[in-house]
């Protein structure tokens, strides 16, 4: 509901967004300047002064007005032409054009109307509504997806666009709610629709009938300092009936121009206090430095608009239709889709035309729509769940274990859950899991144990679909290809074989670096620029499903490294550690913006065992600067897999790794890379406490392993590996 | 440009002499390129002795900002009912204004004067930028404005 508000109003009102943001951040500059450019009245000044000072230069003056800039005008009539300046409050003298700079009219008139008059006002207007609606919509998204207001500023996770969206979502939502919630006031004021007209103040009927009373001795002006001044009227010349007609912060009054006395006064109303607080804030006129910084705050919107426009984009084009969805009542399977951006769907799609392809009628629906008693000849129930934030159910799961709750008894048809999420989640499929642990508790009859996806794995997801499908009693081949991307034609350059000796055949293997186009090398994409940690996907020949692997080298070290192990029975890796140099492989590049090292002095704490090592050793070859790097490597047997020594013996050297550790296996006394941490208990206590960051990298058991022995060195020192993968500083890249 | 018939222009205070006699009038004004956004402008009549006798039109919609029309909002307490239906547009830089209407013939060489209060935001207001006496010689004869008003004139 909330993403449908945010959603909507958002692409709808883009063009808007983005008309108003760059005009009012532009305009925020011009409050700056003038303050800045405007010759500021000496403190103490009184208006009588100034008033006295300006009528010396300009006999005709007609008004003064003092702008919230500081800035002072005049307005004269001289010898039948008027005239007006900018004036130096301490000569009286001119210094500047009073005319209003075009280029702010042009831009004020964009601003709040495009050009339209009261219908542009009205647009503009609804612009600001869509907007506030947009930040408080957003602000609820931000929350949820944290896991709650007190963690508003916590790291965030997940894919590059929504990252940017919600970092600058939580800078700029201050000033983008209060701006659109001033708007509004100043167009509901526009419109007459608030009470903040001001009273009307009669002209007085009795005046002294005489003129000429010096400046200096009329009390209110001599009384109030410039600083307070909005503007003075003179009074017609030869009108003796006319008075001078003062305004100040305070109110309005007029005063005899014969006598110097205040013949009447009305003070501002709460409501014309209100308005001009709510025009300041606005407009940054009065208040300049907070105008500038509403002003950067709004160029977060065409920043937001654009990485918003890819959110829902993306989202879209991963969510297919689905072919021959049966009806609940028909079908013996029935799929339920948990999925916030839609990509589950797609995976529910794949499993769905596998499926009837089988010759089963499948019915698919969102989780929400649970509704158990209408499937009545379902004999199986498989939920595809993602996970929303910290924990929660995803959009399209809403009410799902409420209703489960809710009934008597668990449907008869045995259930299957798989979970879609991202290991560098703290919180990894933990809605599959809460729904996994709902259906144990109500008794429900289990398929297959819950099982999880991590990052849209294609491999994950064939090889869940080979156990559902032994299960089912037939072969069920499940190639889901999430979105296909722009593939390269990579050559092998170099390779180095390790392992054979210990029945793990693995290759580090050294592709050249593809000539990138102009419009990658702008753009930043494909293989123009990566980082080590980052994803290549190699498509094996004889399968459409690429194969990921974690990439030793960023695009400056200039080549492309990955270290491959030979699976048994595997078709890539098969071809792939029998790659001569000077073949080539089709592969693309997936970023995996989680698991890079960043840049800065932090210290890293590097984990990995066999292949992992790949990502690890990019890490630190690229370590010019040397900080401080501890590696943890877990390998089989010193003499066969050691991959990387001479490197990491010449970085040891060099300062770019600072300590190594290795742990190894195939020995009289096992020993493993948790082992290895726990001897170092102590110390790696230390750096953690002290803000070392931990990247975790290589097969599944391991990081259970490292997590266990970490959660044991933490304890001593009040953390747990939870807290720091909330923090960003424990990341993982398990395979 | 605006054309009105406008016995519904009269104001109580313009109907009162109540002589049925009336005639078409078009009141043009052309505003200088003062370089501002749209000008309000009130017009308005007087009678011999100065006093406020009813409004002809109204340029500019937004009744918040008819205070800046000084002179008009002396005389008329800012009663914004004084111009109901006889309002339109304000009036851009450069731009003309013309309006017609059925003006009473008492209203000419009788001592009247016809006002135009101009305002342009974040400009200096101008009131009584034009005032000019009602009379069948004057008719056809441009009036110099001083500050956003080129030029005026009536036509019988």
């Amino acid at each position: 509901m909330i993403r449908t508000l945010h959603r909507w109003p958002g692409l709808l009102a883009l063009a808007l967004f983005l008309v108003l943001s760059v005009s009012g951040a532009v305009l925020s500059v011009f409050p700056a300047i003038e303050h800045l450019s405007a010759p500021q009245a000496e403190s103490g000044l009184s208006v009588a002064d100034l008033a006295s000072r300006i009528q010396a230069t300009h006999p005709g003056v007609e008004q003064i007005k003092r702008a919230p800039s500081g800035r002072i005008t005049a307005f004269w009539f001289d010898q039948d032409q008027p005239g007006a300046a900018v004036i130096d409050p301490a000569t009286g003298q001119d210094v500047a054009s009073a005319d209003p700079d075009p280029v702010a009219r042009w831009l004020t008139t964009l601003h709040r109307s495009l050009f339209l008059d009261d219908s542009g006002r009205i647009a503009m207007a609804a612009g600001a509504a869509a907007m506030l609606m947009m930040t408080l919509s957003g602000t609820a998204l931000v929350a949820r997806r944290a896991g709650g207001w007190r963690r508003w500023f916590a790291p965030m996770h997940g894919p590059l666009s929504g990252r940017v969206h919600v970092e600058i979502a939580r800078f700029a939502v201050t000033g983008l709610l209060l701006s659109s919630a001033t708007a509004l006031w100043m167009t509901a004021s526009t419109f007459d629709l608030l009470p903040d007209g001001g009273a009307t103040l009669a002209i007085p009927s009795e005046v002294s009938g005489e003129t000429g009373a010096p400046l200096a001795r009329m009390t209110a002006l001599a009384e109030t300092p410039v600083a307070a001044l909005r503007e003075l009227s003179f009074p017609y010349a030869g009108d003796a009936t006319d008075v001078f007609t003062l305004t100040t912060d305070r109110g309005t009054g007029y005063i005899d121009q014969g006598t110097g006395a205040v013949l009447a006064w009305a003070d501002l109303t709460g409501w014309e206090r209100v308005s001009e607080t709510i025009y300041m804030l606005h407009t940054g006129q009065g208040a300049a430095t907070l105008g500038l910084v509403l002003g950067l705050m709004a160029l977060g919107v065409p920043a937001m608009g654009v990485t918003g426009l890819l959110i829902w984009w993306t989202g879209r084009r991963a969510r297919p239709r689905l072919r021959n969805n049966a009806a609940p009542g028909r079908a013996e399977t029935i799929l339920l889709v948990g999925s916030e951006g839609g990509s589950t769907w797609g995976f529910a799609a794949t499993l769905h035309a596998a499926l009837t392809k089988a010759g089963q009628r499948v019915h698919a629906a969102p989780m929400s729509g649970f509704a158990p008693d209408s499937y009545t000849r379902a004999e199986r129930i498989i939920v595809l769940a993602a996970t929303y934030g910290d924990g929660d159910a995803p959009a399209s799961a809403k009410g799902f274990l409420d209703r489960l709750a809710a009934r008597e008894r668990a449907p008869d048809a045995a259930l299957a859950v798989l979970g879609f999420g991202d290991r560098s989640f703290p919180s990894y499929c933990a809605f599959a899991q809460a729904v996994s642990e709902a259906a144990r508790a109500r008794g429900w009859s289990e398929l297959l144990p819950m099982d999880t996806i991590d990052r849209q794995s294609p491999q994950d997801f064939a090889r869940w679909g080979r156990s559902l499908g032994q299960v089912l009693g037939f072969e069920l081949v499940l190639a889901h290809q999430p979105v296909v991307p722009a593939t390269t034609t990579l050559t092998l350059v170099s390779r180095r074989d390790h392992g054979a000796e210990v029945q793990a055949p693995t290759a580090i293997l050294r592709f050249a670096l593809p000539r990138a186009t102009l419009w990658q090398r702008l753009l930043g994409s494909g293989f123009a620029r990566f980082s080590a940690g980052d994803l290549i996907g190699i498509l094996p020949e004889g399968s459409p499903l690429p194969r990921l692997y974690s990439l030793a080298s960023a695009h400056h070290d200039g080549f492309v490294e990955i270290v491959v192990r030979k699976h048994p029975g595997g078709l890539c890796s098969g071809q792939l550690v029998t790659l001569e140099p000077g073949a080539t492989v089709t592969a693309f590049l997936r970023r995996n913006p989680g698991f890079h090292a960043a840049r800065g002095r932090t210290p890293l704490i590097l984990i990995g065992a066999g292949t992992g090592i790949g990502p690890l050793a990019g890490f630190v070859r690229g370590n010019a600067r040397g900080r401080p790097i501890q590696l943890f490597f877990g390998i089989r047997d010193k003499a066969s897999d050691f991959l990387y020594e001479t490197e990491l013996t010449d970085w040891l050297a060099e300062g770019r790794l600072t300590q190594l550790v290795t742990a190894t296996s195939r020995t009289e006394r096992p020993h493993y890379v948790q082992d290895a941490l726990r001897a170092e208990a102590r110390q790696v206590a230390q750096a953690i406490a002290q803000g070392a960051r931990i990247m975790v990298c290589g097969g599944r058991e391991m990081a259970a392993g490292v997590t266990a022995a970490l959660a044991e060195i933490l304890a001593p020192i009040g953390l747990t590996p939870a807290i720091l993968k909330a923090e960003g500083r424990y990341v993982e890249d398990v395979y | 440009m605006k054309s009105l018939l406008a016995a519904l222009a009269f104001t109580t205070a313009l109907t009162a002499p109540g002589l049925a006699l009336a005639r078409p009038v078009t009141l043009t004004t052309t505003l200088t390129n003062y370089g501002g956004g749209g000008a309000y402008l009130a017009l308005y009549v007087t009678d011999a002795k100065g006093t406020y006798k009813g409004s002809l039109w109204m340029a500019g919609k937004k009744t918040k900002y008819y205070k800046h029309m000084i002179d008009w909002h002396r005389a008329t307490g800012g009663n914004a009912a004084e111009v109901n239906g006889i309002t339109g547009a304000s009036v851009g830089a450069g731009r003309t204004l013309e309006i017609t209407l059925d003006l009473a013939d008492a209203l000419f060489d009788a001592g009247y004067t016809l006002h135009i209060d101009a305002a342009v935001e974040d400009m200096r207001e101008s009131p009584s930028e034009i005032t000019v006496p009602l009379t069948t010689s004057g008719a056809g004869k441009a009036v110099r404005g001083r500050r956003y008003i080129s030029t005026f004139q009536y036509g019988l």
